[in-house]
Order: C-alpha cells, then structure tokens, then sequence
C-alpha cells in the first residue's frame, strides 16, 4: 500500500462560489441527485496494454462502474442507466453536449480518460455542472494499474465533496470478523476489505478465537483480541507486515481495545477477579495506566476525537449504562437515562454525538446521543444488533446484525448493516462470508 | 358514585385478567426446566465424577449464585479436596443477547463468582485458574429463553 503514489496533476477550477448543485446530507434524501457517469474513456492501445496487465477489457468502464456504486450507495445520488448516454464518452470529456445530457435528466455528469504511461495508470476526470454548463471539478490521479478501484474510490470522494461539501468516505476499507461454521463452534478470522466490499484478504487463518478488531486513525495499525493460546490478550498488528505483539503485560484478559485519536496510546479493559476496569498503555513508552478504578465491570471505552474525555460502559448503577469521563479518569458522569440497557458507546469523529447500542424489550437498537446524553436517536430496530463504527467523515455507521436461529438452532447469520446518520439509506454490506464487529478506517488519501 | 365504582370494578377485573394472562404467557415461555430465569435442568451437563455436575447457571445479566449452584459447586471442593492433583479452568459464558464486550467482562464475572466459592471451600487459588469467552461459545445453539438459560454458565473443566 506504501508504494501507491497518487499525484494530483490538473486542478483546473473548483470555485465553489459557481456551484448550482448541492446535496444536503444532514437529512434524508428522498430526491437522489441524477448523475450521469459516463464510461471514463481511452484508446485501443491503451485498453489492449491494460488488458494484458490486469485482464480487464475495458477498465475506464470498470473505473465508471466502481464510481457509480459508490454514489448510488450513499443514497444521496442517483446514478442513471449508460444505455441512454447519447454522447460518445471520449468527446463528452473533451466538451459535453449539455443538451444532451439534460434531456436524461442528468444535474451532474462525470467524464474521464484513462492511459498507460511509462507502466503507470493516470485517470483523470471532470465532474460537470450539465444545468449551469460549467465544469465544477477537473483532477489528474496517477497510480500503479493494479490500485485502479482506489482511484475510482479517490474520485467518488472528490466528487461528493464538490457536491457536498463534506468529505468523503470512499476510499477506506473496514477490517472485521468473518464468521464460519455453526453457532457452536464458530470459526472466527480477521478480514479486511475495501468500504464496497472488494479485495477481501484474510489476516488470520481461524485457528484462535478473535474479536473486536479496531483500526489505528492515524496508521494501518489495527488492534484487537485474541484468544492466542486460549490466553484472551490484546494485540496490536500492523497489517503492512502481519507483525504482531501484545499488548502490555496483564496478569488476565484485556479486550475492548481502541486506539487514542493520536494512534499512540490503546485503551481497554483488563479483567481481574471478576472486575473489568479501564486502563491506558502508550504504545511509545509502553507506560501502563489505570483509568477506572471501580467494582462494577468498566468496559468498551472511546476517546472523544480531541482525545479529553473517554465515554465508556459501565453496570455501576445495577445494569449497563454509558458514562463519560475526562481522560484521566476523573469527572466520571452517567449520561444515558433513557428505558433499556446502553452499550458500545463510540464517539463520533466530529466530536458531537456518540453512537450506541440499546436494548430494551428484547429488541436492540442502534441510536445516537449528544454527548451530555441529551437528544436521543434511535436508527434502527432489530432481532440483534450492536457496534456500530463510525464513516470518518461520521454520516453513516456500520455495524453487525445476527438474526434468530430457529427452533432446532439453524438459520443463524451475521451480516454487516450501515446506516445514515438520518436514519435512512439502511443497507446490507457485501461480505464473502457472515461478518461481524466492523471498524471503519480514515482516508487511506486525502 | 356508583357508576364510577361499576368502573371501578371493571377496571379491577380488567387488570386482574391482564396480569393473569401475564403471567400464564410468561410460566408458559420459562417451561419446567428453569426457575425464574435460572436453568435447572440436566441437558448440557457433564459430570467431574458421579454426582459432581461440572456447571452452574445464571440469571440474566447475574453473576450471583443460586442455592443449587452453591450446592453444586460444595460437590466440586469436596472432589477437588479428595483429587489434590486436578487443577481446573473454569469457564464464564453469557448468553447471545448481550453486546459483545460486556458479555466478556460478565462471563469473567461469573467464572470468578464460582472460583470465590470453591476458594471459601478450601480449594487453593493457584489451583484454579478462570478465562470468559462472553457469547462466544454457546452450548445451545437456540433463540430462546431455554436455549439462553443453558448458555449462561461457569462450567469446571479440569486442566491435567
């Protein structure tokens, strides 16, 4: 991943002062922006040179296709049928025939060139304001030809930052548990895939039990649990190398691991004679901190983005509710009130809401709370749910549902789900296999 | 005034018939091999030795045991008194109705809570040693109260 390099060539114009179009994500979307993204176009020699190189036959379309899930996904686009493009995509990059694309309804209209230089792809494109005839967006992207869903990713992003302005969340991947085998005996591996679901990889292989992978915001450092040899620790792997260690020296379980917002300290919990407090270790100086310090079980801890205050769950009060404090333990203070129990409390990366799971009649819920506890939101209802984790942009979360196996124990599945902030745009995430305990990386590029 | 108390007593009857089909839906769900929420039955258990269950089980979200726990776990000191040698592990599970890390912290909890008991029964620290896999490995695979009630459990499980 290192050896990407993805040089912004062309910055044309991006003066947001002539923008006509702009999408509204603080709600949800019942009038998804018609885009047209025509195929991003190139010549015979240099289709037939990249269908020697990755066996694709025609990549600006797979590059256009990548694009358009993308936007289609967000809920906030709608990205329109290519069998109605009239204009060749060549000469749309070149000067659209804005007549033409409006009569399909298309507000905004992606074109682009792909071409092989020197064993390098550059693709660039423009994103085209088809109401106003004005091009909004024009940017140049090089790379090696075998990361060419990223620039498709890295332009989605572009894109909807022109659009929105906010930025996007695109080019990401999210690490997570893949699942096998029955309730009883399940089979649990590390994976790591790109946010749509492509380039799955395997980083363990099963052997032990692991849980709850988070990634490192600043690095691709992950942390996570593992029961390597039946001995519940938390690790800390560097997924560019595959090298682990664990983390700090604890005479018992650690787990509910996360990284600061600075990537130089972890937080968890550490499990001794049935009591669960929270303690830091800095990863420089491997200096141990105990945070917590109270007889009921304090667990699944969360830095605010500003890394001042920790929101964390606790049963100090008889049952599961979430707390927060400063980040040296001090100003500990209950902030969920509502009916039902609170867990996983994850604060949002914009600093004002914190994320959560509930429980209440049997039913879970996945909801948000401003972070003095006011100003409850509850997304989704379910069978089971919990964990959500945060886009970094922090306008949609992912999380696991599992569903109810049936009367002799079958049918038990786990899927990942991501939602809008809104409440809206509730979708399946594609897995190779049953998932769970999603993270959400930062932009891999900015 | 009498007809507010006419409403009265439809109002009371009404309550009293709700409350009872509570509790007819709810003696229903529970079925005859739980107390409360607390699995008595024998379908998962195993035994140390004759007579000596190698499990005890939990209400929701408790780590407190129950009368026939601790008889239970009095079996297990006495055999481990008589078998000097046998070191154990004892395993804390929660049910699948819990998020994830909690249930950790709560299976070590319940794992813990039975370990304190044996200990008061002269069985040595050093002789136990406790691990929580939280809702990771249920022994029944099933989404109901029954199947949870069998789920949340300390299970003794001998290390040599």
């Amino acid at each position: 991943m290192k050896k990407i390099l993805l040089f912004i060539i062309v910055f044309l114009f991006s003066s947001k002062s002539f923008a006509l179009i702009t999408v509204d994500i603080t709600r949800g979307n019942l009038n998804p922006l018609p885009v047209a993204v025509s195929p991003i176009s190139s010549d015979k020699n240099t289709n037939n040179a990249l269908e020697k190189e990755l066996d694709i036959k025609n990549l600006g379309l797979e590059i256009s296709k990548v694009i358009e899930n993308n936007l289609k996904t967000t809920g906030l686009f709608n990205p329109l049928n290519k069998d109605a493009f009239l204009q060749k995509p060549d000469i749309a990059h070149v000067k659209p025939r804005f007549e033409d694309w409006s009569l399909i309804k298309a507000q905004a209209l992606i074109t682009g060139k792909v071409e092989l230089n020197d064993k390098k792809l550059r693709v660039e494109f423009r994103l085209w304001d088809v109401l106003a005839g004005k091009e909004m967006l024009a940017l140049a992207f090089t790379t090696v030809p075998k990361n060419w869903r990223r620039v498709g990713h890295i332009i989605t992003d572009k894109v909807y930052e022109r659009l929105t302005g906010e930025k996007g969340y695109f080019d990401t991947r999210i690490i997570y548990v893949a699942e096998e085998g029955p309730k009883t005996k399940r089979i649990k591996k590390l994976a790591i895939m790109d946010q749509d679901g492509f380039n799955t990889k395997y980083l363990t292989l099963g052997n032990e039990l692991v849980l709850t992978p988070r990634f490192n915001p600043t690095n691709q450092m992950v942390t996570y649990l593992s029961y390597f040899k039946n001995l519940p620790r938390v690790y800390l792997l560097d997924i560019e190398t595959g090298i682990q260690e664990v983390v700090g020296d604890f005479p018992g379980m650690t787990f509910a691991p996360r990284f600061s917002p600075d990537g130089k300290k972890i937080i968890m919990s550490f499990a001794k004679d049935g009591n669960s407090d929270i303690y830091t270790m800095d990863l420089e100086n491997r200096i141990v901190e105990k945070i917590t310090n109270h007889p009921a079980i304090d667990t699944s801890p969360s830095y605010s983005p500003n890394g001042k205050y920790v929101t964390f769950n606790s049963d100090r009060s008889g049952y599961q509710q979430i707390y927060v404090m400063k980040s040296d333990g001090s100003k500990v203070r209950r902030i969920s009130f509502g009916k039902g129990l609170y867990g996983t409390p994850v604060w949002s990366p914009r600093g004002d809401l914190i994320a959560f799971t509930k429980l209440h009649k049997g039913k879970f819920y996945i909801g948000v709370m401003r972070t003095d506890g006011k100003g409850e939101r509850l997304l989704t209802e379910n069978y089971y749910q919990e964990a959500p984790s945060w886009s970094p942009n922090g306008r949609v979360l992912i999380f696991y549902r599992e569903t109810k196996s049936d009367d002799k124990g079958e049918g038990f599945t786990a899927k990942l789900w991501s939602i809008d902030l809104t409440g809206y745009n509730e979708r399946l995430v594609n897995t190779e296999t049953d998932a769970s305990d999603p993270s959400w990386s930062s932009l891999l590029s900015n | 005034m009498i007809l507010s108390k006419f409403y009265k007593n439809i109002f009371l009857v009404t309550l009293l018939s709700l409350v009872l089909t509570a509790c007819a839906t709810q003696k229903k769900a529970v079925g005859p091999d739980m107390q409360g929420d607390v699995y008595t039955g024998t379908d998962t258990v195993k035994y140390l030795a004759d007579g000596v269950a190698d499990r005890v089980f939990f209400a929701t979200n408790e780590s407190i045991l129950t009368t026939r726990s601790r008889e239970t776990l009095r079996k297990q000191a006495a055999w481990l008194r008589k078998n000097s040698d046998v070191n154990v592990v004892l395993e804390g599970h929660a049910d699948e109705r819990g998020t994830r890390e909690y249930n950790l912290a709560l299976g070590e909890r319940r794992a813990n809570a039975a370990k304190d008991y044996l200990m008061t029964y002269g069985i040595s620290s050093n002789r136990i040693s406790v691990i929580s896999y939280g809702k990771e490995r249920p022994v029944d695979s099933g989404s109901n109260p029954l199947s949870w009630s069998k789920n949340r459990r300390s299970v003794t499980v001998k290390a040599n």
